[in-house]
């Protein structure tokens, strides 16, 4: 059997020590090793955008990192967004005052992502957020709400 | 099932010294093709080395020569620069339209070049052995199948496997370079047509690695842009994808210089020598250039599920230098509106 390798992952401001094999991916590391499993898993494809996180203030797929690339980088789940009083984010109140879900399992993955392209300065304009959040699919097809989520979110980081 | 052992390279010469050593041995850099095709079971690396995390190969330069970018630099930041944005807008644009800003800000330019075809047989080995890309001589699962989104040019009858990268056909447009640890290699000489050898997808030799790619500034490549058409607004492959970059001459309608190149419809990133050669010197009409535009699917194979492509192709092209025509001199606009 493969042996395990020793990580120490900086997620959400808090030091995980892990034991995984190698090929253990950074998404099925948070899920199934560190026990945050906010981050969920769509097609572990690179397709779907379910389980993006945030490396380094980033978006990117954690399907399609190796826990082991992420070691010495600072990572951010859907669970570090929130103030540590438990105050939600503003893209999370946005997110339930449009009703910008169904089943809720993009959802994460749709807030983190939303989170960087307000960073990012991409929601110029509702195409603009389309564009931009087209990496994040739902397939209950709630994309009108989440882009009136993404929009208000936007305007409330400028004001 | 996916098992390899994992190594952070410390050099670049310690990455390379470990794939010349050991068989079976993979680079890691955004990891977007190689943890994608491994989960696919297409690559089957024993040990993995991760080179991303290696300084010095990420930078982004631009100056009147041209450009010259590392090949460690992410997509989002090349589609993002600037100066790349000003002097290469095509080029731009072939990495904002590519992917998902999730991919973007993951997948490194050399990685982007060497990405591997999207064919659902070439994907699919559990469903699929046959595939002279992963196994040769095993045949071709894709030829009679389901060909709507493979290739229409450079095929051969042992594969017609799309290469479905937008960069490389904006680079192959521009003249650009490819550099590797031992040589420049122009972007044209760079890719493979599948011929015999569909195995064989670039020059690469083994433990050859991809450094950073330069671009030559002109003025065409100034006044480009990359026109995509797909089943989809947005993060989907081209369907057939044009770069153009135009100069016309002081009287705002002469042809001064042209550059033409084709996504989605070939083996390999298409450049249209003959639509440039037809058009330089002309002065620029929406009757001609359509006309020219056709010279692009010269010699075209049709599996047909793709057929479309052919007719399709053209009309991006011609729809492309309107544009980009259209942008050069506003007087031209009326004419040059409502065509292709």
């Amino acid at each position: 059997m493969t042996r395990t390798i020793r990580l120490s992952l900086d997620i959400n401001e808090r030091r995980y020590e892990l034991d995984v094999e190698p090929r253990v991916t950074l998404l099925d590391a948070l899920r199934d090793h560190a026990g945050l499993t906010g981050t969920k898993k769509g097609c572990d494809q690179g397709q779907c955008g379910a389980c993006t996180c945030h490396i380094d203030g980033q978006r990117v797929l954690s399907c399609l990192t190796l826990a082991a690339q992420a070691e010495g980088r600072r990572i951010t789940t859907i669970e570090g967004i929130a103030t540590a009083n438990g105050d939600l984010h503003p893209v999370q109140l946005a997110f339930m005052e449009h009703d910008a879900f169904q089943c809720g399992y993009c959802t994460p993955g749709q807030i983190m992502s939303a989170v960087a392209c307000i960073r990012e300065g991409r929601t110029g304009s509702d195409d603009e957020i389309r564009e931009y959040m087209s990496g994040n699919l739902c397939r209950c097809g709630a994309y009108n709400s989440i882009v009136a989520a993404v929009r208000e979110a936007a305007e409330m980081a400028d004001a | 099932m996916l098992d390899f052992s994992y190594t952070r390279a410390r050099s670049a010469d310690e990455a390379r010294a470990s794939v010349a050593a050991q068989q079976g041995t993979a680079l890691l850099a955004g990891g977007t093709t190689l943890l994608d095709l491994a989960k696919c079971g297409v690559e089957r690396p024993d040990s993995v080395i991760d080179i991303s995390h290696l300084d010095g190969l990420s930078g982004i330069a631009v100056d009147g020569s041209g450009a010259s970018i590392g090949a460690l630099a992410k997509m989002s930041a090349v589609a993002d620069h600037a100066d790349i944005r000003d002097a290469f807008p095509a080029i731009a644009l072939s990495l904002s339209l590519a992917a998902s800003q999730q991919l973007r800000n993951m997948a490194t330019i050399g990685g982007n070049l060497l990405q591997r075809t999207r064919c659902p047989y070439f994907r699919d080995p559990a469903t699929f052995p046959d595939c002279n890309k992963r196994n040769p001589g095993s045949g071709c699962a894709a030829i009679g199948g389901v060909t709507r989104n493979h290739a229409v040019l450079g095929t051969s009858s042992h594969c017609i496997a799309t290469y479905h990268g937008d960069l490389a056909v904006a680079l192959a447009a521009f003249d650009a370079v490819v550099q590797t640890d031992r040589r420049d290699i122009a972007i044209d000489a760079f890719f493979l047509t599948p011929d015999d050898r569909p195995d064989r997808e670039t020059v690469l030799e083994k433990a050859e690695m991809i450094t950073g790619i330069t671009i030559p500034a002109s003025i065409a490549a100034r006044q480009s842009t990359y026109l995509k058409v797909r089943d989809r607004q947005s993060y989907e492959f081209a369907a057939a994808s044009a770069a153009i970059g135009l100069d016309l001459e002081d009287d705002g309608v002469t042809i001064r210089d042209l550059r033409v190149a084709l996504g989605g419809i070939a083996t390999k990133p298409w450049r249209a020598r003959s639509i440039e050669a037809g058009l330089i010197g002309r002065a620029i009409t929406p009757e001609i250039v359509t006309s020219a535009s056709r010279l692009a699917v010269e010699g075209a194979v049709s599996q047909g599920g793709n057929h479309y492509k052919i007719e399709l192709a053209p009309r991006v092209v011609a729809r492309a230098i309107l544009t980009v025509a259209a942008s050069l001199n506003p007087d031209l606009n009326p004419a040059l509106g409502e065509t292709a």
